[in-house]
């Protein structure tokens, strides 16, 4: 993507995300406080935020990899469950990646 | 001399709590700042420049829409994708707007704008978890300033730290992103998050979605669809409907 369309999509995002919050704030209740707009929108970053794992640690284009990525998630879950704080998560998720990187040459 | 040693009192109370509610928002905004070099990391490694990254957090300042974007564009995904799912997250906004609006009740178009800007997760949950409304203000704008001036600053440090890195450091910093993810999705998954059975059913619905559809379609467009995976929230619960 060029530098000045990376850059359309940055502040269209960004004005977008600015608007929501605007709305939130501007609109009467009822309209946003619908039980199936509540339901979807508690569920939407679940879905969204599993979707990035998985497309960020096993995928590379259009293809489903195996690689340093997914050691990394696994020591990062472990760390997540013996309630690791965030910093140390990313740090032995990122020495795994590197290690794996290493060792596969 | 008595009611005077008793407003001094409560004054005193008033004061501690004020101070409980300013030092949590500045914990909080110092915990924040850690997830900024993430994105600072994480947007560098997607192709942004340092530039890119902090209008992203000076502008759009949402964390999870901002991890979204960069998230899609690094898989190479396009740019209406890498929005859809940047504001399909914010969407969440929206509705944390609706429940601030009472409690913060902005005077004035600038006001409000100004309030908007800080609805976030976090400013949220400080504002609706204080005792009284004027500490849930005081915690709003407070954790709101915290975090807005932690997070910025943190995301030049990751954006700047990350580039120029070698093919090892680059390999980590692969490994580090969807970690980031994880750790963002994690709370949801506990058995203290509401509903927390139907968040990790909706979760793996949404990772096998993203899977299956991503040799299929143009890269990122499988993120925003795996939100069809919502659909196994099923209906609302009756007492929603009620209220």
């Amino acid at each position: 993507m060029s530098g000045g369309s990376l850059w359309t999509v940055v502040l269209v995002a960004a004005v977008g995300c600015y608007l929501l919050k605007l709305a939130g704030l501007s609109v009467p209740a009822a309209w946003v406080e619908h039980p199936w707009v509540t339901r979807v929108v508690e569920f939407v970053p679940a879905a969204l935020l599993a979707a990035l794992v998985a497309v960020q640690a096993a995928t590379s284009g259009p293809d489903l990899v195996v690689d340093g990525r997914l050691a990394g998630l696994a020591v990062a879950a472990l760390a997540l469950a013996l309630r690791a704080p965030f910093i140390v998560v990313l740090v032995l998720a990122g020495a795994s990646g590197a290690l794996v990187h290493v060792l596969a040459g | 001399m008595r009611s005077r040693a008793v407003r001094l009192a409560s004054l005193a109370a008033v004061s501690a709590a004020r101070t409980a509610t300013l030092r949590d928002a500045v914990g909080l905004g110092l915990a924040v700042g850690l997830y900024g070099v993430a994105f600072g990391a994480a947007a560098d490694a997607a192709g942004l420049d340092v530039w890119q990254a902090l209008v992203l957090s000076a502008l759009m300042f949402t964390g999870a829409s901002q991890f979204a974007l960069v998230g899609v564009l690094g898989a190479g995904g396009s740019g209406p994708a890498a929005i859809g799912s940047a504001l399909l997250l914010g969407t969440r906004n929206t509705v944390y707007g609706v429940r601030l609006a009472p409690l913060l009740a902005p005077r004035g178009v600038l006001r409000r704008a100004g309030a908007a800007h800080w609805v976030i997760d976090e400013t949220t949950a400080m504002a609706v978890a204080a005792p009284d409304r004027e500490l849930g203000r005081l915690a709003f704008w407070a954790t709101g300033a915290t975090i807005y001036v932690g997070w910025n600053l943190t995301t030049v440090l990751g954006a700047l730290g990350a580039s120029g890195l070698g093919g090892t450091a680059q390999a980590a910093l692969d490994a580090v992103v969807p970690a980031a993810f994880l750790a963002l999705l994690w709370p949801r998954l506990q058995r203290t998050f509401p509903e927390a059975a139907v968040q990790r059913r909706v979760a793996v619905g949404g990772a096998v979605v993203a899977l299956l559809l991503t040799p299929a379609v143009p890269a990122g467009v499988q993120v925003v669809a795996a939100v069809v995976a919502v659909a196994l929230a099923g209906r609302p619960r009756r007492e929603e409907v009620v209220r």
